[in-house]
């Protein structure tokens, strides 16, 4: 399979991503030898195997419901580019 | 400089030398050296003096670890509190974490002083440290080289002696790869056996945290430090760790190693060939036995990885959005200008193209093609290390198929980079430990055999690892550059 | 022209744990903004969920509760998308192995009727943040204490066909959550949330017409009207030959109307992909069973004791059994006053009454069950009549003590001795012959009024104490 540069612009959008049109074609073509590398995944029939998500089959351990943090809202704003009044700020969001 | 853990802490504590005087010999040595390197982002001293002279305190007592004082390095990777952690990345250039990874938090709590952060590939997406926002890091043996990566200030710093040892992180091979060019061991510890906490994604399934060191006895050391259950990460282990340090002498007599005829073919360079024959004689004048074995599903590894990595990698890096912490674009006219330039400013050219890759293979219509059949193909090459495992205890392969690449030969091509990582790349998606270890030079660049454990078995690999450099020096040279530097 | 009004619900259940679904940090609502924000909340670089045990357990209650099947082996996805409310750039929720599956529901009407409403799913996942857009000027500002809260997701089939039906399903849910203890139900506070699909089509017609999904209404009555609204606007739209454009609506209650949410409309591709940072969670049959075990009795099933146990109406029951509270407060009442009817009455009229005009909930009633059914004890034995009660039941609410200080206090106790009492009918006969001779002389419907006169003075002379019933025995006697 390869990809379009068209369809490389929706991914682009879907990634918030911008794919500015001096480079679309050298990247969609990376991205489609990149794509060649996997394509051998294409022809195996594996729908007898079952997909493998995580590299050891264990099960998921879970925490007592406790509340164990506290306020560090200075620490985290600190680092934050924009913070008004306690709130991180945007540019308005629109709904 | 090339004292190992064991020699230094005894130093330590017969008052041959200081934490304070080893820290500022090493702090030193990276202000004269590392220029030519570019090895560390950023160098601690006020920060490493202070936990130096704890140390001291520390050590005059009784019962203090091995590690305490020992100058490390950490790929900045990995959160440090107060200390800024950037990843290779303009992202994250300024970002200070206000907490610190459990790795961290375990090395601190050792004794452990913290040299700096050392060069990596952007977000730990590389093979040759060529990736980093910061500039790329040079080999120590051949300084038009890589010194490989994602791990590759480590690797470099360790090889150079700016630190005595150093952490890294290993998603396809970015602990073993350097380690194999730089000419020192390095350990790709079980997934879930090291904490992930507060150590900055790439691709969550594969990512894990591990060692680099001169020797496998110093590896084994510091992995005791790291290793170990954190409630804190869903996928860490509960699997009891052992003291890996302590069962280094044990002989590898009887210690059955494959060796998979899918690594060691005609396709292998000769040269490299003849250098890995020569380290797995070694072995067997150890009383290894070799036995040939088949993986079968070797050439479903690298599409598999090429799939998974990035499709993780892209859902891992949408939190770098320009709001909470890291790089925001100048005045965004609306909330998706914020969003994208933020994200198309911040990240570089290889981080990008990965995450436009992974966002195709899950996006709606391609999802089953790519990342559905790539998770199939994972458990076919999980099972195909279970069958391997079942007849032999370690098994053994090339860690890289060439030694140190030029700068800039494969930065136009990455499929070729890709490439790299054919070797190494497998036991990150079954999870399994992997080693590499300095097996002789190809010209003046040194490369490495790779041996790869069953799950949690990182003793056996340790063991095989220390008992060949018993009887072997490859690990003991150092780079005639820098080490001339010292003088 | 005729139109089938199609609906399937979504909702959004705040449960209520004391932490987070993923992290350590406090669920508690109306802190100071990202105060209760950790650094997984805020998903700073490194951070890592961890499942939080009290969540699965809620989840799992409620799919035992409505009989539906329980995903032994559910899983987390990601679901991807960009929002600045959303700290990840992606929610963890789950997508194709949910851990409550196929389940119904049945709900009562008004008019009585009985209607089962199949549940698709309901699974786990965290909330987001909130935008504020008035505390800034010219931006918006991000508060992530709520990012991270469970929510339990409950999907409904297309299976509801009015505003009615939809209303009576969200209480009935409503009821259930909170006697299964999963959620505060609080929806001020936004506990719980409705999405709401909804398409029209030809009675009888096989397909299902274009739906339009409006998001995010929070309270009974908004569902209603947005409902009704949106079968308007849908019908209007067909009847003039036009067609539904599948999209994302917005109820707006000031002006009673949907409208739509383009911003949203940028084309979404979540890419539902299993959350590698979290592995599958497995129940064991015998976890399943524990959690079982803790079920409480439910709103049907305790109805249907209500009817038997107490002999209560059908009417009465339901009432009582609106909320566990309320149920509870009714048996505790009704064992201690001894008298089930009695307990029922005054809770459905004075206790009611009076929280409904003080605007208190139940919890926050000043008259305990236990005083009501003290109260309940002296009316049954005589000690008070019911104008009596009623004043007691006052002085409690005043909070001025226990229901015999208050008889004592206040000199309370009905007369019921008919020796005292025939003494003061006689001497009350005895001064009002005139009366007397009115009475004897008029028909029985002037009697009858005419009896309240002595009634009415009696009472006035025993200062309201004679017990009435046997005044009016002796009056009878005395006047016929």
């Amino acid at each position: 399979m390869s990809v379009t540069t068209r369809q490389l612009a929706e991914v682009a959008t879907l990634a918030r991503l911008q794919l500015r049109a001096e480079q679309a074609e050298s990247v969609t073509r990376s991205i489609n030898e990149i794509l060649g590398l996997v394509d051998q995944l294409q022809a195996l029939d594996l729908q007898q195997v079952a997909p493998m998500a995580h590299p050891r089959d264990e099960v998921q351990r879970m925490r007592t419901d406790e509340v164990t943090e506290t306020n560090q809202r200075a620490a985290f704003q600190a680092v934050a580019p924009a913070a008004d009044e306690g709130l991180y700020v945007v540019p308005p969001v629109i709904e | 400089m090339t004292q190992s853990i064991r020699s230094l802490a005894s130093d330590l504590r017969q008052g041959k030398t200081s934490a304070v005087e080893l820290t500022q010999d090493y702090l030193q040595r990276i202000q004269q050296l590392d220029g030519q390197l570019n090895s560390y982002i950023t160098v601690a001293p006020e920060r490493a003096l202070a936990q130096a002279q704890a140390a001291d305190d520390r050590l005059s007592k009784a019962d203090a670890p091995l590690l305490c004082g020992i100058p490390i390095a950490h790929k900045d990777i990995f959160c440090t509190r107060d200390l800024t952690t950037t990843c290779g990345s303009k992202m994250l250039a300024n970002f200070v974490p206000p907490y610190n990874a459990t790795v961290v938090e375990r090395m601190d709590a050792n004794g452990a002083v913290t040299l700096g952060k050392t060069n990596c590939d952007e977000f730990a997406m590389g093979s040759s440290n060529e990736n980093s926002f910061f500039g790329a890091v040079k080999n120590p043996w051949d300084l038009n080289c890589v010194p490989g990566g994602s791990s590759g200030g480590s690797a470099a710093a360790v090889a150079a002696a700016l630190c005595v040892a150093a952490t890294g992180t290993d998603t396809g091979g970015s602990i073993r790869q350097p380690a194999a060019f730089c000419g020192i061991t390095g350990l790709k510890p079980t997934y879930g056996r090291v904490s992930r906490l507060g150590m900055v994604a790439y691709a969550s399934s594969l990512d894990q945290g591990g060692v680099m060191a001169k020797s496998a006895d110093d590896c084994a050391i510091l992995l005791e430090a790291m290793a170990g259950f954190d409630p804190k990460d869903s996928t860490s282990s509960e699997h009891a760790t052992t003291r890996y340090s302590e069962q280094l002498s044990t002989p590898i007599a009887g210690l059955r190693i494959g060796l998979p005829r899918q690594y060691f073919n005609d396709q292998l360079d000769t040269k490299m060939s003849g250098l890995l024959q020569d380290a797995l004689r070694e072995l067997e004048r150890l009383g290894a036995q070799l036995i040939d074995i088949d993986l079968q599903q070797t050439g479903l590894a690298i599409p598999a990885y090429y799939i998974i990595a990035p499709a993780e990698a892209s859902t891992n890096l949408s939190r770098y959005d320009g709001v909470r912490y890291g790089y925001r674009c100048s005045d965004p006219k609306d909330l998706q200008d914020l969003y994208v330039r933020s994200r198309s400013e911040g990240f570089g050219a290889e981080v990008q193209r990965r995450i436009l890759v992974g966002t195709y293979a899950l996006s709606s219509g391609y999802y089953d093609a790519y990342y559905g059949q790539a998770q199939r193909a994972r458990r076919l090459i999980a099972q195909d290390f279970a069958k391997a495992f079942a007849q032999v205890d370690v098994i053994a392969s090339p860690t890289t198929p060439g030694p140190a690449f030029g700068l800039n030969d494969k930065t136009q091509d990455p499929v070729a980079m890709y490439l790299e990582d054919i070797y190494t790349l497998a036991v990150n998606l079954a999870g399994l430990p992997g080693l590499s270890m300095p097996a002789g030079f190809y010209d003046h660049r040194p490369v490495g055999l790779q041996l790869l454990g069953n799950h949690f078995d990182e003793a056996t690999l340790l063991r095989t690892a220390h008992q060949y450099q018993q009887t072997t020096d490859w690990h003991t040279q150092r780079p005639g550059l820098i080490a001339g530097g010292d003088a | 022209m005729n139109w089938e009004v199609v609906i399937g619900l979504e909702v959004h259940l705040q449960l209520a744990t004391q932490s987070k679904i993923f992290s350590g940090s406090s669920t508690r609502f109306g802190a100071e903004p990202n105060t209760q924000a950790s650094a997984v909340d805020l998903a700073m670089p490194g951070m890592l969920p961890v499942l939080n045990e009290q969540a699965v357990r809620y989840a799992v209650l409620f799919g035992l509760g409505i009989g539906a099947e329980i995903g032994q082996r559910s899983v987390f996805d990601r679901k991807n998308y960009f929002y600045p409310d959303l700290p990840k750039g992606y929610q963890i929720s789950q997508f194709e192995q949910p851990i409550v599956g196929k389940g119904s529901f049945t709900v009562t009407l008004s008019d009585g009727r009985r209607k089962t409403i199949g549940i698709t799913r309901a699974h786990l996942e965290e909330d987001a943040g909130k935008s504020l857009h008035d505390a800034i000027p010219g931006a918006s500002g991000i508060d992530l204490n709520r990012a991270g809260t469970p929510l339990l997701e409950i999907v409904s089939e297309p299976d509801i066909r009015s505003a009615e039906e939809a209303v009576a399903y969200l209480k009935a849910l409503h009821t259930l959550v909170t006697y299964l203890g999963i959620s505060d139900g609080d929806m001020s506070q936004g506990s719980m949330r409705c999405d709401i699909n909804l398409s029209l089509r030809r009675p009888g017609a096989s397909e299902f017409g274009t739906r339009t999904e409006i998001k995010n209404v929070n309270s009974f009555r908004f569902v209603e009207r947005a409902i009704l609204s949106e079968i308007e606007r849908q019908s209007d739209i067909l009847e003039d030959g036009g067609v539904i454009i599948q999209e994302t609506r917005l109820y707006d209650a000031e002006r009673d109307e949907t409208r739509s949410m383009r911003s949203k409309e940028v084309a979404n591709d979540y890419r539902y992909f299993p959350d590698p940072d979290l592995l599958p969670v497995v129940l064991s049959d015998e976890t399943i069973d524990t959690i079982r075990a803790s079920l409480p009795e439910l709103p049907e099933a305790k109805c249907e004791r209500f009817k038997t146990q107490y002999g209560l109406g059908d009417y009465d029951a339901k009432a009582l059994c609106d909320s566990q509270a309320m149920a509870n407060y009714f048996e505790e009442a009704a064992n201690a006053g001894g008298d089930a009817k009695l307990a029922a009455n005054w809770m459905l009229s004075e206790l009611a009454a009076q929280l409904n005009a003080n605007n208190l909930a139940l919890h926050q009633a000043p008259v305990s069950a236990g005083q009501l059914g003290q109260l309940i004890v002296r009316i049954k034995d005589n000690t008070l009549s019911s104008k009596m009660a009623k004043q007691v039941f006052d002085a409690l609410w005043q909070g001025e003590g226990e229901v015999d200080a208050i008889i004592e206090r206040r000199g309370l106790k009905q007369v019921s001795d008919s020796g005292a009492l025939e003494r003061l009918v006689n001497e009350v006969v005895a001064n009002n012959p005139d009366q007397v001779a009115q009475y004897q002389a008029a028909d029985e419907g002037k009697q009858k009024k005419l009896l309240g006169f002595f009634v009415g003075q009696i009472m006035k002379a025993s200062k309201g104490q004679a017990n009435p019933k046997l005044v009016n025995e002796l009056l009878n006697q005395a006047l016929n």
